[in-house]
């Protein structure tokens, strides 16, 4: 990781892109012990629509989505950063939600699970989930679906990944460059390789 | 229904919806996020509350002393439930310690205690407010010191003999005599253990993560000590279970007891990094085995023996089991011994047994075969048996194993394998191939359902029947859309709920074969009435496309329903079939493997497994289960280890970060090819299990590619890097 990149970003698109810099914190149980929460509101879309929320400072985007606004795709597997279950996209990239607290994101427009399609009405990438069977108990379905749609997003807009060859070259979609960008989420019941042919399909154009 | 002859025709052979590859009927729920897991019943029941369980911090000993007087006073905190507080608690069956510990603690992280808060944060911040003194006592935590100290198991048969193994085995001209050992292994599923609790009075509904509902219905009963007509369990979705979802764990408890003390439904998940100590794990083998050929390579003497440990009152792994059943040869011993550790409890995880017993002896059939001078292959099918070699009288249902090894070999391109080790290169990569036999037995448990035809003509299905992503909603369905003659799409599937009749449950990957047997029942039940109903023939009557027929008569289904609905509830239970005969499923595992030459890095570049598991009922779904079992046996091959801190007596990499699991970039394409086949021997749907057979083997299959890349042979798992660089061979 290029220390100096990131000394350059503002504090907060650190928080809100650094997924891989997290480690699980214990929050400080100071504050608690000396009084009440504190509690501050914040805005911001979700699944284009506006949501206002009263939150404890100390609830995650995760714990936002899923008690508060009871938006319960999104999954908690490990809440800190090492699983990939609560992967969303929040102006139009993926995050992990439980490294990032609610309030940071004012004015941040989310997209969640939800908001990608319904049961009625599938998206590509879900549509293409279940034709290839890439999910089995699907507790990290919703985590994979989101990263692979960003991921397909991040490769058109030329960002590079650790396997990419030629960085001055257009990149191109391949599905190395998918298992590598893939890897912050993991599939416990191995659904790998069909998760991989879902989104090739669509990557391909032939969903 | 009982089924104790062989299956003759019956409906399911139509296999117009059995046997097709049909997309899961839960995927658009599962795809879209709209699947609720236990956590998430937001639906169910309103005004939750939050526990957040405290997990002690010695591994043995006792609690000297709780100060919670902080954490009471912590912002939003509604209770905390300590052993002190919760009253009489009574070990479940099923578990070895206790889910709530204290004063006397069993294990690293054994839950103390649970606080519950208005809030999530509220609960965190005041558990680690939660003061506790313990008072440390000296515990056993390593399995090879604890090895000489330890015994014979009680139960379970923990040694076999046939004919005289060490004479067999001094008098054999070629032999071999090694010791493999296997790591302790976390199930690591996605979605943590969870429960939301709600008491109506003394009546208490527990929404939770649990693979056996029955069985967890019966110990929440018995661990608070209330009527178990009292307890209502509902699991209608869980997120991976892997074995570790087989039994009620300390967060349904905690719940339970949470939510009396606040008055108040609870709701209580593990943190990831409680997990591993708090729940069980596959425990970690000293593995010695001994084979004995003559110079052909026919085995004359095979023996295996296997050393684990668990806390007082727990069990052994069984990882010798398969040898008693895989392989020919007269002289025959095996034996299981049980050592105490003060470890957190080892239990069931994927194909408990054969999983770390054929990664040992997979690997030493590969040793012999090269001590032989003969392909591994060849060596195998060489000492095949087609009846049980302990008690020829009794032969294997179907065995079908050279079939998959051999159509293994040919789709591989096995014979392009270099039988000497180490001299394949592509670039900077040493290639190796590798193969293992898969084995594990076919379990089959009673099951229950109950069908009911709606006036609609919709088609109800109710069991207990869990779906951890194995597929049950789907092949249910599928067989009761066979069965009652419509599509899929008029077939409604209820499961995990312990107001539903109780099934097999998902474990042993007896569930496929067994749940659906159960609906079959159920449903030869509903034919029955129905076709009362109707006036018509229940012997002869058919059932398709949505009609009842009997000659040239012919009646819609839903007729039958038109004065209400038509409830018919069976169960399939199993004579002495598997008494009589050997029920088993097979295969074959391929592994090609690339082994950095300088840095001894190792890539799976190639996979396939060839299983004969009886009849399919869904190819996608089955193959589905064999792919993410081959994917956790490449974990237990090249990554998976708790680390135990022998000191204080913890696995210490705790979480998703220390405890390495398999991610994408880790896995290639794999392919699984499953033989056509029956078997009428196992129940009228004449399926076996998928689910752990894939596992069975896997590991080996890895090692032995390992072997084959570079000529280091690894025999404590995992096959990591630095255990190959030190005989790597010389570069030219
Ligand atoms: S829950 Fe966020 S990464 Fe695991
Ligand atoms: S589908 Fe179960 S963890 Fe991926």
């Amino acid at each position: 990781m290029a220390i100096l990149d990131d000394l350059q970003l503002s504090r907060r698109e650190v928080m809100a892109t650094g997924a891989a810099i997290g480690v699980a914190t214990v929050p400080a149980a100071a504050d608690a012990a000396s009084g009440q929460p504190s509690i501050m509101k914040v805005s911001f879309t979700v699944n284009g629509q506006r949501q206002t929320l009263e939150l404890d400072t100390r609830t995650t985007l995760l714990d936002a989505l899923r008690e508060h606004l009871k938006l319960t795709g999104s999954k908690k597997g490990c809440d800190h950063g090492q699983c990939g279950a609560c992967t969303v996209i929040v102006d139009g990239r993926r995050i992990n939600s439980c490294l990032s607290l609610a309030v940071m994101h004012e004015g941040d427009e989310v997209t969640t699970i939800e908001g990608l399609g319904s049961p009625e009405k599938l998206h590509p990438l879900q549509a293409a989930f279940v034709r290839h069977d890439g999910y089995q108990c699907g507790y990290c379905t919703p985590g994979q679906i989101c990263s692979a749609k960003a991921v397909l997003d991040e490769i058109k807009a030329g960002v590079p990944s650790h396997v990419t060859a030629d960085l001055t070259a257009k990149i191109q979609f391949s599905e190395d460059e998918l298992r590598e960008r893939m890897s912050g989420n993991i599939c416990r019941c191995g659904a790998y390789s069909n998760i991989v042919a879902a989104v090739a399909e669509v990557a391909e154009g032939k969903a | 229904m009982k089924f104790d002859t062989p299956a003759t025709t019956n409906p399911i052979d139509q296999l117009k919806v059995v046997g097709k590859p049909v997309d899961r009927i839960d995927g658009p729920m599962k795809t879209t996020g709209r699947a609720p897991y236990a956590y998430e019943r937001h639906d169910a029941i309103p005004d939750i509350a939050y526990g957040y369980v405290v997990g002690a911090s010695i591994a043995k000993g006792r609690i000297a002393s709780m100060d919670l007087s902080r954490a009471k006073a912590a912002p939003g905190v509604l209770a905390i439930v300590t052993a002190a507080e919760a009253g009489k608690l009574t070990k479940g069956d099923f578990n070895t310690a206790m889910l709530l510990g204290g004063p006397e603690i069993q294990h690293y992280h054994q839950a103390v205690a649970v606080v519950v808060a208005q809030t999530f944060e509220q609960a965190r911040a005041a558990a680690n407010l939660v003061k506790v003194e313990y008072v440390r006592s000296k515990g056993s935590f390593d399995l090879a010191s604890a090895k000489d100290g330890a015994t014979k198991p009680k139960d379970g048969g923990p040694d076999s003999a046939v004919g005289d193994f060490d004479a067999a085995f001094a008098a054999a001209p070629v032999t071999l005599d090694e010791t493999y050992t296997t790591p302790d292994h976390g199930h690591a599923m996605m979605e943590p253990h969870a429960s939301i609790a709600a008491w109506k009075g003394d009546k208490l509904s527990l929404w939770t993560s649990n693979q056996m509902i029955a069985w967890g219905a019966g110990d929440v009963a018995k661990t608070l000590g209330i009527p178990r007509e009292n307890v209502r369990l509902m699991s209608p979705f869980i997120g991976g279970g892997f074995g570790g979802k087989l039994f009620v764990r300390a967060e349904a408890i905690l719940a339970a007891l949470g939510a009396k003390a606040a008055g108040r439904p609870v709701k209580v998940a593990l943190t990831r990094p409680l997990m591993f100590n708090n729940t069980t794990h596959r425990p970690a083998t000293i593995q010695r085995i001994r084979i004995g050929t003559d110079r052909d390579g026919r085995i004359t003497a095979i023996g295996h023996e296997s050393w684990s440990g668990d806390l007082p009152g727990g069990g052994p792994e069984t990882a010798v089991q398969q040898t008693r059943l895989l392989y020919a040869g007269a002289n025959r011993m095996t034996r299981t011994r049980l050592a105490v550790l003060d470890l957190p409890e080892g239990n069931a995880m994927r194909a408990p047994g054969e999983a770390p017993g054929l990664m040992a002896l997979e690997v030493a059939v590969d040793e012999m075969a090269e001590k032989l001078g003969m392909d591994p292959i060849d060596f195998r099918i060489l000492n095949d048996t087609q009846v049980d070699p302990e008690k020829p009288s009794r032969p294997f249902s179907q065995r079908r194993l050279n079939e998959c090894l051999r159509t293994g070999a040919d789709k591989f391109g096995w014979s392009r394998r270099s039988r000497t080790p180490g001299q394949t290169r592509d670039g900077r990569w040493l290639v190796g191939m590798g193969v293992a036999a898969a084995f594990r037995n076919n379990l089959v448990m009673k099951s229950a359902a109950r069908v009911r035809l709606e006036t609609s003509g919709v088609v109800t299905v109710e069991t207990d029947m869990t779906d951890i992503g194995t597929g049950s909603y789907t092949i249910i369905a599928q067989t009761a859309a066979e069965m009652m003659g419509v599509p899929l799409t008029r077939v409604n599937v209820r499961l995990g709920d312990s107001s539903f009749p109780v099934s097999a449950g998902s474990g042993g990957q007896w569930g496929a074969n067994s749940s659906t047997a159960g609906v079959y029942a159920a449903c030869m039940k509903l034919r029955e009435a129905v076709a009362g109903k109707l006036g018509l023939d229940p012997a002869t009557a058919e059932f398709a496309d949505g009609r009842v027929r009997v000659g040239n008569q012919s009646l819609p289904l839903e007729k039958a329903a038109a004065q209400g609905p038509v409830t018919a509830e069976d169960f399939m239970e199993y004579g002495d079939l598997t008494k009589t005969h050997q029920q088993s499923t097979f295969g074959g595992h391929f592994v090609e493997v690339g082994v950095d030459a300088d840095t001894a890095e190792i890539r799976i570049r190639r996979m396939l497994a060839v299983c004969a598991a009886g009849r399919i009922l869904n190819p996608k779904s089955a193959r589905s289960q064999v792919i993410g079992a081959m994917v956790m046996g490449a974990g237990a091959a090249l990554m998976e280890e708790l680390v135990v801190d022998k000191r204080i007596g913890f696995f210490a990499n705790h979480d998703l970060a220390g405890y390495e699991v398999p991610v994408h970039a880790d896995i290639p394409h794999q392919e699984v090819i499953f033989l056509d086949e029956t078997d009428p021997m196992s129940s009228p749907m004449k399926a076996k299990g998928v689910g752990e057979l894939g596992i069975c083997g896997v590991g080996a299959a890895v090692a032995n590619a390992v072997y084959n890349a570079t000529g280091v042979r690894v025999r404590e798992y995992p096959v990591t890097l630095d255990k190959l660089l030190e005989g790597m061979p010389v570069l030219a």
